[in-house]
């Protein structure tokens, strides 16, 4: 055992292949770049969704409203500045190659320096309180970060940054459903989280659904939904219709682009379901305003 | 139509204004979110001085982004108004005549707007680089220890926003999703 041991330590893989190694510094580098780009940027699916529905939006108002979403965007990129003061709860989540050797430090302490930098350096809003129901004194960095990890297969460090802002995370919900609640219940529960939020969190929104797993899974997977493309459905067919469905009946609500009144609520229903108790059918949703931002990269 | 307004805000122009209404806002602002908010509330409740004098003033329901050098501001759109209501009516009783924000309030609020003849005002969520653009000059005049929650004095111009609810109690919220409402 002990020859073993020395073997690993000295990073051999089988056949005696050198472990690849990724210094911490390299890390906070890309992350602090990372926080940056992220919040200043807006993804391309999310524009193009943006001014599809500019040109089908049925309100004047609620046009207008569009008009000066897209509007806002450039000016972010034209002048180098967020896109929405709210520069978001600092969410990460890290596929981490099993194969891959961190050096120079621990890969979270990395990430919250990352943070640290990005959002002093970029100018933007600290946005975190050190205790949340007795000393609510704000930490001054915007960390602590929330760090997702998941082990993967390879050499790879593959780092997702996705900054949540507060007014839309808050109209977030849970229900725990019964498995006979079925698709009819699901599809309640989210009409009415989404009609009850009406105009706090900023519309059009994007909802992602989790569905299936523990409490915990279902939450992640709702906010792990946020993250796939708009225009991508999910790989079930039935799952993929029910997304289509609910973004045809939210759209219904009349809530509109800020809650103005409008055919335009949300840009996108996203789904993820993970397998569940014989007994559960937990159902999570995470709203995202339309300041959905999302950036990986790969080290 | 768009009207152009001028702060501190008279009961005239209060009294002209419709849920709505698109109105530009010219003058001095105050930005106050959350940790503000509580802090003016007791302030009130034991008698004390508050830090700034709300007669016919405006607040701005915002946390901004530092300024970057060379410029006024960072991105500075509202935030979630709901959250300030457990405080806002004793503001509105102790002379505050307009908030701007985004999204619903409470009956109390609303009972608040129509007694002391208020207006609620919605800036657009998520527009914060829009809207920063209208802000000329901004200077932190109370708790500057709370970051992005201490208290500035805007002075805008221009600054978009649309009534959401008007002195008689009336509400673009509702009356936009009855409108537009197809389930």
């Amino acid at each position: 055992m002990p020859l073993l041991y020395f073997s690993r330590g000295v990073n051999l893989l089988e056949g005696g292949k050198h472990m690849r190694e990724i210094h911490i510094d390299e890390i906070i580098s890309a992350v602090e770049k990372l926080c940056i780009d992220a919040n200043i940027i807006l993804p391309d699916d999310v524009k193009r969704e943006i001014n599809k529905y500019y040109e089908t939006e049925s309100s004047p108002l609620g046009k207008e409203v569009l008009k000066d979403i897209i509007k806002n965007y450039k000016i972010a990129e034209e002048k180098n500045i967020p896109i929405c003061q709210d520069t978001g709860f600092a969410v990460f989540f890290v596929k981490l190659g099993q194969d891959l050797k961190i050096v120079g430090g621990n890969l979270t302490d990395a990430i919250n320096e990352g943070v640290r930098r990005g959002y002093k350096n970029g100018y933007l809003r600290k946005s975190i309180v050190n205790d949340p129901l007795i000393h609510r004194k704000n930490t001054g960095d915007n960390t602590p970060a929330i760090v997702h990890y998941e082990i993967v297969p390879g050499d790879k460090l593959q780092i997702t940054f996705a900054p949540k802002g507060g007014g839309s995370e808050n109209m977030s919900a849970l229900r725990m459903l019964k498995p006979a609640d079925g698709v009819e219940g699901v599809k309640k529960f989210v009409l009415e989280t989404v009609d009850k939020a009406g105009s706090n969190p900023c519309p059009p929104i994007i909802i992602g659904v989790g569905i299936g797993g523990t409490i915990e899974v279902a939450t992640l997977i709702a906010k792990k939904a946020l993250l796939r493309p708009i225009g991508q459905p999910h790989p079930q067919p039935e799952i993929a219709e029910l997304e289509k469905e609910l973004l045809n009946e939210v759209n219904k609500l009349g809530i509109g682009p800020q809650g103005f009144g409008g055919t335009t609520t949300a840009l996108a229903v996203h789904i993820e379901t993970f397998p569940a108790h014989i007994a559960s059918l937990p159902v999570a949703i995470n709203i995202q305003c339309h300041v959905a931002r999302h950036k990986e990269i790969e080290l | 139509m768009i009207k152009s307004i001028k702060t501190p805000l008279t009961p005239e122009i209060i009294d002209d204004l419709k849920a709505g209404d698109k109105v530009l806002i010219t003058g001095i602002i105050y930005s106050a979110r959350d940790a503000a908010h509580k802090r003016l509330y007791e302030m009130i409740q034991k008698g004390e001085e508050l830090p700034v004098d709300l007669k016919g003033q405006i607040i701005y329901y915002a946390g901004p982004c530092p300024a970057k050098p060379g410029t006024v501001i960072g991105s500075a759109g509202p935030t979630t108004s709901g959250r300030m209501d457990p405080y806002t009516p004793l503001l509105i009783e102790k002379g505050l005549k307009g908030m701007i924000g985004k999204g619903l309030r409470s009956k109390e609020v609303v009972d608040a707007i129509i007694t002391h003849k208020a207006v609620y005002f919605a800036a657009i969520g998520g527009a914060g680089a829009l809207l920063a653009d209208t802000i000329k000059k901004a200077e932190v005049v109370a708790f500057p220890e709370l970051g992005p929650e201490a208290i500035y004095e805007f002075h805008v111009e221009d600054f978009p926003a649309i009534v959401v609810i008007d002195k008689d109690g009336n509400d673009l919220y509702k009356i936009g999703k009855e409108n537009y409402r197809k389930i």
